[in-house]
């Protein structure tokens, strides 16, 4: 039984904690992805620098706020900075879409045009965040560490193997539960919400409801701004921030809203879950595993890996194809593609 | 001088016009009906009256005023209502929120519109909370209808609302459009079932080539044999 | 004014570029001119591979990256000698496990084509066999690329290639991209073109992926360098007698006239290629069957509605421009004389392309060329102007200040922003790029 509980406590560790909290980050991404290609039509090639400038706002906040001896023990201090990273980037997208995007809409561009200009903005994002922070890792976590530490819960419970939880990955868990509810509730039960849904759903139909264009545009890149800044941030929080790697998180969000069927908040969601837990299913080592569970003598070569760690972002991919094969609208249908 | 009254409409989407001094008008709780063989311009004349064809002549008046510069989302507030033939509901959304989305310009209550449309169609009731999508076309319809009449109009324009419903769909689509009229709402509408359009209509228009060819009450048009052959299949 | 311009449009602004060659050799020196140029060819035939994809068919492929990838290992793989110890320890397993590779896909493409009936079952009945044979694989496999990689890791740990001549590696590495950019047209062409997009950038990062990792084929992180040369090597030319007389007669020293004449002999090879492919391009689009891709590029349905076969046209314009990515990609890892995974990103291999084909001119082969050029120039010499442009505004600071210091370390980065700008403001202001394409009847 002690055995069966460790192989739990293993798999509780190293695959249902680190892929909840990718999940969250994935899911929150891709929320933003899907929201832009609902509303705007288009797939977003800046979305991974607007995530890194929100981060970067809200590091660079959160270094004054430290400076002035600022904190909320043991929350990390990121956290009041948020507000103020969500207040900067939706200017920022605002800007951009006032100056780049507007008039590509006026002409109603094709979404290839889109997708380029959005590469252009990608570029400039990514030039301006390395400009003002640089290319390099920047460490702004602050607080506790540790909820549990894994010695503890040996302790607790007298396993051999520990379960931690850390502070991070609470934060990222508790806040994308908390967004994605509020993000739910605001496009089901407002009536911007479900104009938003509405437009997304029938332009023309909207506009003969007398639904304002512009005014489901500005919404949708405030919600966009806000969600890419707090994906970032905890993104952030819990590896580091980098610029770079921000751009190669554009590939498994994207994944996360095709699979879960782009322009479908909730397949967007879904689909962050599924790219994170097949991407850590599909790399972990079973062999702890299978040595708890089989019997005791049992002796064991192999990792019991399908595939070696340094393909996990692959794994996102090669799930995206096969998506793309057998159900191009993805899991929870979105778009007709 | 019609309640509402497109004079003299002529234009088109590209150099070529598709109307040529086209005249439509319909009055408060009368059903007037375009019809007319494919290509005639039926529905473009429709979508003149609405706005959604730039005018080289002409004007449209609504309610003694001149609408003709208004933008169709302009229209919708100075209360007209128009249903497209295709793409007419929001099929992601359940039948009630089309019909709050129907009415997204007014800031009052719109509970008892929703009560009347649900009086006025009983199945919607029933299906309230289900998407639009997944309705049968006839129901669709009705929501699409209920949807346009959510912001009480005045006139509210139908494009060909029985198009791909049953015959048995139609009549009843009929039947309730009738009594839409009956609440004191000038109804236009564009239709291929011509005969079964004519008998509720009180007054025809019959479109050829982007012009006016007869213009009688429906009664008249049935009985009148020229139009009987050329149009309504003998 | 504007309409001599528009006449001569071409060559004046090629002629601008040679310009700004000629000064860059003024300037810093004919070595660094020749290097920017000899990467100017590259991109520019990359850029004409992207053009023939999206100016000819309007497809939207961003693995521009994976293809140069591919194309790059054709360069290890023909040019390398072979480390027959590694063949000795791992070459069986890694030869068993290419067979079971391919009798797993042979096998799954006959299930498939046998189980159509069978509905929900079918998928499971593929997922089995695929598992089957990736258990098969694995058990073959592993310990031959465990033994492979274990010879004298330090210096080979890999299979090497086939000891050819390295010019045969560009045919190749076109041969290499053709036939991946065949199997993702296959799946991802019926798209619609973001889709295209977003399955292609994957993939390309699948291809960077299996190249940094499968270490007994490339070496992955570990790189393969001495590539052998198309060209003479420096160290030969300086002891050369001829070429010391050369030196004399040019009155330059002998290490750097050396220098100047191998990147003169890559120049002279690339232009020889980019030549032979502008001429076919050019011939391409002029023949009925550019027109026929010009008209399912501009009204994809009325072409379908004429009896045109959409994918299969757009599969062979597909194959065709991902052919001359990988055909670019081994000329680069030939120049590099190294082929170094980790160098290959997104940025830089892909969208940086596609700018040069947008601001080039889409659709436009000469557009492309000229776009590789300016845009890889701009790239380049974006860093020494930036700092030069930085030094000059902060010249007024003090030059303690952390501000001036921020700011020249942030120079670096401005190449980036102002790449976004360029294209940003021509899709925008100029949207057919410098050299539009020409409107043809």
């Amino acid at each position: 039984m002690t055995d069966f509980f460790n192989a739990l406590t293993l798999l509780g560790n190293f695959l249902i904690i680190p892929g909840l909290t990718y999940g969250s980050q994935l899911a929150l991404g891709a929320l933003g992805v899907t929201l832009v290609y609902g509303v705007l039509r288009f797939s977003n090639f800046g979305h991974g620098e607007t995530m890194a400038f929100g981060a970067m706002v809200t590091i660079l906040v959160t270094w004054g706020l430290q400076s002035l001896g600022l904190s909320i023990q043991p929350l990390p201090t990121a956290l009041l900075a948020i507000p103020v990273g969500i207040l900067a980037t939706v200017v920022l997208t605002l800007l951009i879409d006032r100056f780049v995007y507007r008039y590509h809409r006026e002409r109603k561009a094709n979404p290839v045009i889109f997708l380029i200009v959005s590469i252009g903005v990608m570029f400039f994002l990514g030039g301006l965040i390395r400009f003002i922070i640089g290319p390099g890792d920047q460490i702004f976590f602050d607080g506790t560490r540790f909820i549990l530490k894994a010695r503890e819960f040996k302790q607790m419970t007298g396993l051999n193997e520990g379960l931690s939880l850390k502070m991070t990955q609470a934060v990222t868990i508790i806040t994308a539960v908390i967004i994605v509810a509020a993000m739910f509730w605001f496009l089901n039960h407002t009536r911007t919400g479900k104009s938003m849904r509405a437009y997304s759903d029938n332009e023309n139909l909207a506009l003969l409801s007398g639904i304002n264009p512009d005014r489901v545009v500005l919404i949708t890149w405030i919600l966009v701004a806000a969600l890419a800044t707090i994906a970032g941030t905890l993104y952030g929080l819990d590896k580091s921030f980098k610029p770079f790697v921000y751009m190669q998180l554009l590939l498994p969000i994207f994944a996360s809203a095709i699979v879960g069927g782009v322009g479908n908040p909730i397949g967007a969601i879904a689909g962050g879950y599924v790219i994170a837990f097949s991407e850590l299913i599909l790399t972990f080592a079973y062999k702890k595993v299978v040595l708890y569970l089989g019997p005791d003598n049992m002796e064991l070569e192999s990792l019991v890996q399908f595939l070696g760690t340094d393909y996990k972002i692959a794994v996102s991919f090669i799930i995206l194809v096969i998506v793309l094969i057998i159900k191009p609208t993805g899991l929870f249908s979105g778009k007709t593609i | 001088m019609s309640f509402l009254l497109g004079e003299q409409m002529t234009g088109g989407y590209g150099a070529a016009d598709i109307l040529h001094n086209c005249s439509i008008g319909v009055e408060k709780g009368e059903i007037a009906v375009i019809v007319g063989p494919n290509g005639a311009g039926k529905s473009t004349a429709m979508k003149a009256v609405f706005g959604m064809l730039p005018l080289r002549k002409g004007q449209v008046m609504f309610d003694g005023e001149d609408v003709t510069q208004l933008k169709p989302e302009e229209r919708v507030v100075k209360g007209m209502g128009f249903v497209p033939q295709t793409h007419n509901v929001f099929t992601s959304m359940t039948v009630e929120e089309n019909l709050e989305m129907g009415a997204f310009i007014r800031t009052d209550s719109i509970d008892d519109s929703i009560a009347q449309v649900y009086d006025l169609f009983p199945i919607l009731k029933e299906k309230r909370k289900q998407p639009a999508g997944e309705l049968s076309g006839g129901q669709r319809q009705q929501v699409a209808v209920g949807r346009a009449l959510m912001t009480h109009p005045k006139v509210l324009m139908l494009d060909e609302p029985t198009a791909g419903v049953s015959p048995i769909v139609m009549d009843e689509l009929f039947d309730r459009i009738i009594e839409i009229a009956r609440l004191d709402v000038a109804i236009l509408m564009v239709e291929q079932n011509a005969k079964q359009a004519l008998e509720i209509a009180d007054k025809g228009y019959v479109l050829v080539q982007g012009q006016n060819r007869f213009t009688d009450t429906g009664e008249s048009l049935l009985a009148n044999p020229e139009v009987r052959r050329a149009f309504l299949g003998g | 004014m504007t309409a001599l311009y528009q006449q001569y449009r071409n060559q004046i602004l090629f002629s601008l570029m040679a310009g700004l060659l000629i000064l860059v050799a003024l300037i810093q020196s004919l070595s660094v001119s020749l290097t920017i140029l000899n990467l100017c060819l590259i991109s520019a035939i990359m850029a004409l591979g992207v053009n023939i994809q999206w100016g000819y068919a309007g497809l939207f492929n961003v693995g521009v990256m994976g293809f140069a990838a591919l194309g790059g290992l054709a360069g290890v793989l023909i040019s390398m000698p072979p480390v027959s110890d590694a063949w000795q320890a791992g070459g069986f397993g890694i030869l068993l496990g290419l067979v079971i590779t391919i009798g797993t896909v042979v096998t799954c493409l006959f299930a498939w084509s046998r189980i159509q009936h069978l509905r929900r079952q079918r998928y499971w009945i593929i997922a089995v066999i695929i598992i089957s044979g990736y258990a098969l694989l694995r058990i073959f496999f592993d310990p031959g690329v465990d033994a492979v990689e274990s010879i004298n890791p330090s210096v080979t740990g890999y299979l090497g290639g086939l000891d050819l001549p390295i010019l045969v590696a560009w045919p190749v590495g076109a041969l290499f991209a053709a036939g991946i950019a065949f199997v993702i047209g296959k799946i991802a062409l019926g798209l619609r073109s973001d889709y295209l997009a977003i399955a292609t950038l994957g993939i390309s990062e699948i291809i960077i992926f299996f190249i940094k990792n499968e270490e007994w084929l490339t070496r992955g992180v570990k790189n393969v360098n001495g590539l052998p040369r198309p060209v003479p090597y420096e160290i030969d030319l300086q002891q050369a007698q001829w070429f010391q007389d050369w030196a004399m007669a040019v009155g330059m020293p002998v290490d750097d006239s050396s220098a100047v004449f191998v990147k003169i002999c890559y120049a002279l090879l690339f232009i020889a290629v980019i030549g032979i492919l502008l001429w076919l391009s050019e011939t391409a689009l002029k023949s009925p069957w550019g027109r026929m891709m010009r008209a399912i590029r501009d009204n994809e349905t009325a072409a379908a509605a004429m009896g045109k076969d959409v994918t299969w046209q757009h599969l062979r314009v597909f194959v065709l421009g991902s052919a001359v990515i990988g055909l670019a990609g081994a000329m680069l890892t030939t120049l590099d004389g190294q082929f170094t995974p980790v160098g290959y990103n997104p940025l830089r291999f892909t969208f940086l392309i596609w700018v040069m084909v947008i601001i080039g001119g889409s659709g436009n082969n000469w557009g492309a060329v000229l776009g590789g050029f300016f845009i890889w120039f701009f790239w380049i010499e974006a860093e020494p102007i930036g700092l030069w442009l930085i030094n000059a505004l902060t010249s007024g600071m003090d030059p303690q200040s952390a501000v001036r210091a921020h700011l020249l370390e942030g120079a670096a980065h401005m190449r980036l922003m102002t790449v976004g700008i360029i294209l940003l403001l021509t899709l925008r202001y100029a949207p057919e790029g410098l050299i539009p394409e020409k409107k043809r009847l």
